[in-house]
């Protein structure tokens, strides 16, 4: 078996879950409560701020735990249209983000907000250069993923964060759902004001996630209640898994360092082979791409098809991204990319994680070989 | 020295069986529901199953339910999608002053947006009545949003009556059922409910989960924005494990609802005559026996909450003054203020006592012989 669908989610580490099942059975007081149950999980919740805090190299009062990769650019990008609507409503944005930046500002257009889709070019790439043209008197915020989910590409984060310096009121905000703790990147340095995780994209747990707001950025918050989370997110802390997914970093911390050139050659390995494969594009940059995602396309044979032919061999992967796999429709970023709406119908992600060898390659590849070969003989044989 | 976790309506343990329904969907079957191969197929397949248990549970249809992060999301969902996907219609809200803050809250953040929201006070019992709803209703009233069962008192509202009134209005009901689900059976259409919020970690269930039912041709803005999860209604990779705990959590609170009732109510008794025995001058807040079972709210003259807190932890014994989720601090909670005004006593010498999962008849009268002792020396000096 072979699980190569780790963009889409990951398989919690053990000790993970050891966290998770100890917190939630033996520490299951409300952190805001005031008897000795509840000062427990609010010590665990502290100590779990400041783990990662230490891993991001940021302040603890920094971080706010949130549900997942979905909510924290949901509360980043609108937290920051609503709060500072009276300066400027404007926002920056490239073509190839997530649909949960996309569609955030999407729904702040409704309410007369303008936003900017900053095109990219054939690699997957932003220009620094294009997003300091879009920038206007107006500009609230830029918002720029770092890795993207689909092709892999990496954004130039620091270039623009540096180029940033010199627009001080134009906040910066990275989705960095895909490259957290696979691909270094110090929020500090690089001028980054906010900045979106999601446990399970880390062998965490679903539903946590971090967004870090540097401190001073005002943000108008996107749950009113018990104003837990500085004030920033409201309702009872999901302690356990909170726990559980700062264990998931730090352990992903080390082994993707570990494993980060073992990656990068893997991917490179897959994408030369599979680039002699007749009717096979690779859509993944060689350059300036993350080492865990390899992006392909098929002549002829639609991508579900393909997942399904290969998953008879026990291997997983996937169309585009999950959260639009399931609505069939074309890739946005291969779109962007300028490639064609059919080759962008058949493509194909593998998304690898740490557990991956340089043995697996030829497995790897032969399977797709084989099921490639496999359905163009069926394709023929209906024609 | 034995705890007695007294404080489960703040948050609940989570139950032996819910964790081990979780686990098979944190090792084997840890897919993406959105995946299109077997992983995403099983979660997707346990997402669907969890749904049609919960909606049953309530008498909704699979479709009318979302699932959200908790109870607070699933309040502010509410009451902000109604808000704003109606805001044509109109611009008024109907809500009471003993909301939790998750209701509260999101009130006034629409007040700062132009809408207008009334705040219903409620008498000494802490209750609403329908004529006050009655009367507060405009033609311009889009959403009333009442709770099911107060967190600080367990009193409960007329809900029935509410549903009947707004059934000739186009306003909608919705209701903040946190703290009644899994101890009053609830059907939302007998109910005339249109949406309904609940929170798994008040019923056993893991942290971090909760749904809003939303009546099938309610009229709702999304509030988190992304993929097409949950129709479009709530973005965000689903929390597969804590979805399925709660559907574990929301049968068992289901099959042992009348038991715990009745268990409950004993609860009360038993520590009611044990005060009453030990000569301590007390008092119950909120009405007298339309309340929830689990809940036992009681004012003791002449002591200060936080000295009575303290004691009571030291006593191993975890209770509260009201919502955990004031964060931290011992605010003169703003139930008891509604109730009985800011000069009574009651508001600074209250504790909240709430039972569920793990107690025991023994824990309960040890609790609350425990419970009489501190407060007679409390109230000695
Ligand atoms: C780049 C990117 N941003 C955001 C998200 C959303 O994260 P979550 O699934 O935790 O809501 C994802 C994954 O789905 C992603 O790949
Ligand atoms: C009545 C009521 N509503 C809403 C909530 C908030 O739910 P959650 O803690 O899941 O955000 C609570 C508990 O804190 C509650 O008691």
């Amino acid at each position: 078996m072979m699980y190569l669908d780790n963009s889409a989610t990951t398989k919690p580490f053990p000790e993970v879950l050891q966290s998770f099942i100890k917190v939630a059975t033996d520490y299951f007081g409300n952190p805001s409560s005031l008897h000795g149950l509840g000062m427990q999980a609010e010590r665990l919740l502290t100590q779990a701020r400041e783990q990662m805090a230490r891993l991001l190299e940021v302040k603890p009062s920094e971080v706010i735990f949130t549900s997942g990769g979905t909510e924290g650019n949901n509360l980043a990008i609108k937290g920051v249209a609503w709060q500072h609507q009276q300066r400027g409503r404007h926002i920056i944005t490239t073509a190839i983000e997530h649909p949960s930046v996309i569609e955030a500002c999407k729904q702040l257009e409704q309410f007369g907000f303008q936003v900017t889709y900053v095109p990219v070019d054939e690699r997957g790439i932003v220009s620094v250069a294009h997003i300091e043209q879009a920038l206007r008197d107006d500009t609230i915020l830029v918002s720029v993923m770092h890795v993207n989910n689909e092709v892999g590409s990496i954004q130039p984060i620091e270039q623009i964060g540096a180029m940033l310096k010199k627009y001080p009121k134009v906040l910066f905000h990275v989705d960095g759902v895909q490259g957290a703790a696979k691909l270094p990147l110090h929020l500090k340095r690089a001028n980054v004001d906010l900045y979106t995780m999601s446990a399970h994209k880390f062998h965490g747990l679903k539903g946590a996630g971090v967004l870090y707001v540097r401190e001073g950025v005002r943000l108008s918050p996107l749950l009113s209640g018990g104003a837990q989370e500085m004030q920033l997110r409201s309702g009872t802390e999901n302690v356990a898994a909170i726990v559980a997914m700062a264990k998931a970093l730090r352990l992903s911390i080390e082994k993707y360092r570990e494993s980060y050139a073992r990656l990068e050659e893997i991917k490179r390995a897959i994408i030369g082979r599979l680039q002699t494969i007749e009717g096979i594009s690779v859509h993944t940059p060689l350059e300036q791409s993350a080492p865990h995602i390899i992006h392909f396309s098929l002549e002829g044979i639609k991508s579900e098809t393909f997942v399904h032919e290969l998953e008879k061999q026990h291997m997983y992967v996937s169309t585009t991204s999950a959260c639009s796999s399931r609505k069939k429709a074309p890739s946005k970023t291969l779109l962007a990319m300028g490639i064609e709406k059919t080759r962008a119908e058949r493509s194909i992600r593998i998304s690898l994680s740490y557990e991956q060898q340089i043995e697996h390659v030829p497995i790897i590849v032969e399977a797709i070989e084989q099921a490639y070969e496999r359905l163009k003989i069926v394709a023929r044989g209906t024609k | 020295m034995e705890r007695t976790y007294l404080d489960h309506a703040a948050t609940s343990p989570v139950h032996p069986q819910v964790v081990e329904a979780m686990i098979p969907y944190m090792t084997t079957y840890f897919g993406n529901p959105s995946s299109i191969h077997s992983f995403g197929r099983e979660s997707r397949r346990a997402l669907d199953e969890a749904r049609e248990t919960i909606a049953k549970t309530v008498g909704a249809k699979a479709n009318e339910i979302i699932f959200t992060s908790g109870g607070t999301e699933a309040d502010n969902l509410a009451i902000i999608g109604v808000a704003m996907a109606n805001r044509e219609k109109g611009r008024h809200i109907i809500t009471t002053s003993v909301e939790h803050h998750a209701v509260l809250n999101t009130c006034k953040y629409l007040q700062k947006q132009g809408f207008d929201v009334t705040y219903l006070p409620v008498d000494e019992h802490g209750m609403i009545s329908v004529e006050q709803v009655k009367s507060a209703l405009r033609d311009d009233t889009i959403i009333v949003s009442i709770m099911f069962g107060n967190n600080e008192t367990g009193v409960l509202q007329p809900i029935h009556d509410i549903g009947q009134l707004l059934r000739d209005h186009d306003a909608y009901f919705h209701t903040d059922a946190v703290q009644a689900y899994g101890l009053v059976p609830i059907d939302v259409h007998e109910l005339g409910i249109d949406l309904l919020s609940v929170s798994s970690h008040k019923v056993n269930g893991p942290k971090g989960v909760g749904f809003l039912y939303v009546r099938e041709g309610v009229r709702l803005m999304p509030h988190i924005y992304g993929g097409e999860q949950e129709r479009k209604r709530r973005a965000g990779t689903e929390n597969v494990p804590g979805i399925v705990g709660f559907q574990k959590a929301a049968e068992l609170a289901q099959q042992t609802m009348s038991e715990k009732r009745a268990l409950y109510e004993q609860f009360q008794h038993i520590m009611l005559t044990t005060f009453e025995r030990e000569g301590i001058d007390y008092a119950v807040n909120g009405h007298e026996t339309n309340r929830l079972p689990h809940v036992l709210n009681v004012a003791f003259f002449g002591t200060n909450v936080e000295a009575l807190l303290v004691n009571l932890d030291l006593a191993g014994i975890a209770a509260s003054s009201g919502s955990a989720c004031t964060a931290g601090s011992i605010d003169p909670s703003h139930v008891l203020v509604a109730m009985y005004g800011n000069d009574s006593e009651r508001i600074r010498s209250s504790v909240r006592f709430s039972f569920g999962y793990g107690n025991t008849l023994e824990q309960i009268e040890r609790a609350a012989y425990d419970i009489a002792k501190i407060v007679k020396r409390l109230t000695k000096a």
